[in-house]
């Protein structure tokens, strides 16, 4: 007996029972349109978030000197000093994960251009920056590496603090300003990013040459941080391994010392934002799932009440040659292309109802491949595992006694 | 007809000593008590007996369903006893054709398709070779003209002929058939065994279980049985004709 006779035979079992079939069909339709259509809602949600929080910066990865604790006193968070330029060379000759890395020192304070003055953050950083945060220079020109070489008096300024310090409307380019006495000179201006989705206003900064910062500003030696960018966001751990395994060696820490060190990564909010998006995801595809599981159950039924039904046909198949396993794969093909079939209009069904919900509702909708494929797995699987039992017990009868049932 | 050459021709079947026990509840049920004799090609046989005589356990033994609990059962030179149920239904594929007494075609099929069946778990066969053997075997029962008839849309007589046509399509070494003519009027039994005279003319082995001992006039030798054992087994030297039998039969109208 081939594998073609066999498909055959139940596609002929089940167009004698078209209806019976279409409505066994039914669970499994509107179990898998509903699993998909659920997590299209879900993911969809999901990658709304996720949007948001990448125009925070790409992969973004933040890098801070430990809390120390003296006399028994936890210090403020990156009170530690042990962040040094060192570090920054080695990690940047020494990656192979990261994309992108900017030394981070950072003031804050008033920042004062002829009779205006206004509260800001100057941040010290190298030019590598603008990538990793997604900022972009709209005017002027981004500080070169030899004005870091020279901590150069230059800045480049977001925004929020041009609306602040250039009421009438000046051109900032070339303006200088004053921050802690010290003039900067404005060399570029930044495209404005608005606010995050946390509510921080993105354009209320000035960008200056780290080294300018450090020399000039804060009279440090050390970082108070590194900024970077993993190539892939699936990277991001791989390159966490490894700065933390750079850094741990530079600290020259023993195996049983902590780090002293944070690393945190912008995956890492991200999770925390989306973890709630995450369940409402995993409850609504486990109401769906129960629905393909009760579909699966009714397949079962149906194919329970065939076996019985047929238990005539059965002893007249294995009468004239029939093997049991004949049997057995006859009715699991049964339920396999029921379930299949069924599987296949549920697929489209819920692909044509996530779009409706977007199309009606305006909900985000993500529909990912692998829950697409996971579903259609899902219920060929169904097929096997509701169909074996009833098959098995078709397989298993007597002929004797089957062909003469009542 | 040809009992005279029976010596010259080719054993079928051969039983030895064949006993059959089931075990109900705590009794054991002696269903054969040894039973032997052979069957050579070409007979048409009747084994009857009432019903408790063991006629059922010796058809399911002889149609290879059953096994024997002792003795040796050879099926065209092939011992049966020790073989496997995947041997066993592979051999009823090959050497049985079965005539069950309820017809047993499959609901809403065509001819043509039912009388296919068997070759289905023959994988020698191609669909060609299946369809033309199929249609050859309805052809040979006489419903040539029905061969896209559904079993539903048949009446008695013509799904016994379908049977009929199944049992034949695979050529085998002997037919089966179980109270053939139980569920069907005079007439058409008288048809039907007309249909098994031919079959029988054309040199094929036919075993009919059955109560009824007017059977017997048409057939070539009867097997009695009677408690599990063979009580009598004799030649018919005066065959009667099916046909004829049928041609006195008064007409039906519609």
């Amino acid at each position: 007996m081939n594998g073609t006779n066999l498909i055959k035979i139940a596609l002929r079992a089940l167009a004698n029972n078209k209806l019976r079939g279409f409505l066994t069909m039914l669970g499994i339709i509107i179990g898998v349109a509903s699993v998909i259509t659920m997590l299209a809602i879900g993911q969809g949600s999901k990658k709304s978030i996720q949007e948001q929080i990448s125009e925070m910066g790409s992969n973004m990865i933040m890098i801070q000197p430990g809390a120390d604790i003296r006399g028994g006193v936890r210090q403020d968070a990156s009170a530690m000093e042990t962040l040094k330029l060192q570090d920054y060379k080695d990690i940047v000759n020494e990656t192979r994960y990261l994309a992108a890395i900017s030394p981070s020192v950072n003031s804050s304070g008033q920042i004062i251009y002829s009779s205006n003055n206004a509260p800001t953050t100057v941040y010290g950083i190298s030019s590598e920056y603008l990538e990793i945060r997604r900022y972009k220079i709209e005017e002027g020109d981004m500080f070169s590496e030899q004005d870091i070489q020279s901590a150069a008096k230059v800045c480049v300024v977001g925004k929020t603090v041009i609306d602040n310090l250039f009421k009438n409307g000046e051109n900032p380019i070339g303006k200088v300003i004053r921050f802690n006495k010290i003039p900067f000179r404005i060399i570029g201006t930044l495209e404005s990013k608005g606010y995050n989705s946390m509510g921080m206003d993105q354009d209320d900064l000035i960008l200056a040459p780290y080294t300018t910062i450090q020399k000039r500003v804060l009279a440090i030696t050390h970082l108070q941080g590194l900024t970077c960018s993993a190539t892939k966001e699936e990277y991001t751990d791989l390159a966490i391994d490894e700065i933390s395994e750079i850094l741990r060696r530079n600290h020259k820490l023993k195996q049983t010392d902590d780090d002293d060190f944070t690393i945190r990564s912008q995956q890492e909010l991200s999770s925390m934002l989306t973890s709630t998006t995450d369940l409402m995801t995993v409850l609504l595809a486990a109401v769906a799932g129960i629905s393909l599981l009760v579909g699966g159950i009714g397949i079962m039924n149906i194919m329970y009440v065939s076996v019985t039904e047929r238990t005539r046909e059965i002893g007249l198949r294995m009468s004239i040659g029939a093997k049991g396993r004949d049997i057995l794969a006859q009715f699991l093909i049964e339920s396999v292309l029921i379930s299949v079939t069924g599987g296949l209009i549920g697929v489209l069904l819920g692909i044509g109802a996530s779009l409706l919900v977007n199309g009606i509702a305006r909900f985000p909708i993500y529909i990912q491949p692998w829950s697409v494929f996971l579903s259609f797995a899902v219920c060929t699987l169904t097929g096997i595992f509701f169909g074996w039992y009833p098959a098995k017990k078709a397989a298993q009868l007597d002929p004797i006694e089957a062909i003469r049932y009542e | 007809m040809n009992q005279a050459f029976i010596t010259d021709k080719r054993e079928i079947i051969r039983l030895e000593g064949i006993t059959r026990n089931f075990q109900v509840g705590e009794e054991v049920v002696h269903a054969l008590r040894g039973v032997s004799f052979a069957i050579n090609e070409g007979e048409f046989v009747t084994i009857m007996g009432s019903s408790g005589s063991g006629k059922s356990t010796l058809l399911n033994t002889l149609g290879c369903l059953d096994t024997p609990s002792e003795g040796e059962y050879f099926l065209d030179g092939i011992p049966v006893r020790t073989m496997g149920k995947n041997a066993r239904a592979t051999l009823r594929n090959r050497k049985i054709g079965f005539v069950f007494q309820s017809y047993n075609l499959l609901p809403k099929t065509t001819a043509i398709e039912n009388v296919e069946l068997p070759l289905m778990y023959n994988s020698a066969y191609s669909a060609t070779e299946r369809r033309k053997k199929a249609i050859e075997s309805l052809i040979a029962v006489g419903l040539g003209d029905r061969l896209n008839h559904k079993s539903n849309q048949m009446s008695g007589g013509q799904m016994q002929r379908v049977a009929i046509a199944r049992a034949l399509v695979n050529s085998p070494a002997v037919i089966l058939a179980d109270e053939a003519t139980g569920n069907l009027d005079t007439r058409t039994s008288s048809e039907i065994l007309v249909l098994f005279q031919k079959l029988h003319a054309e040199g094929r082995t036919i075993i009919f279980v059955t109560h009824n001992p007017e059977i017997s006039h048409y057939t070539s030798r009867n097997i009695q049985l009677k408690d599990g054992r063979v009580i009598n087994d004799t030649y018919n030297n005066n065959i009667l004709s099916a046909a004829e039998a049928l041609a006195k039969l008064p007409k039906n109208d519609d």
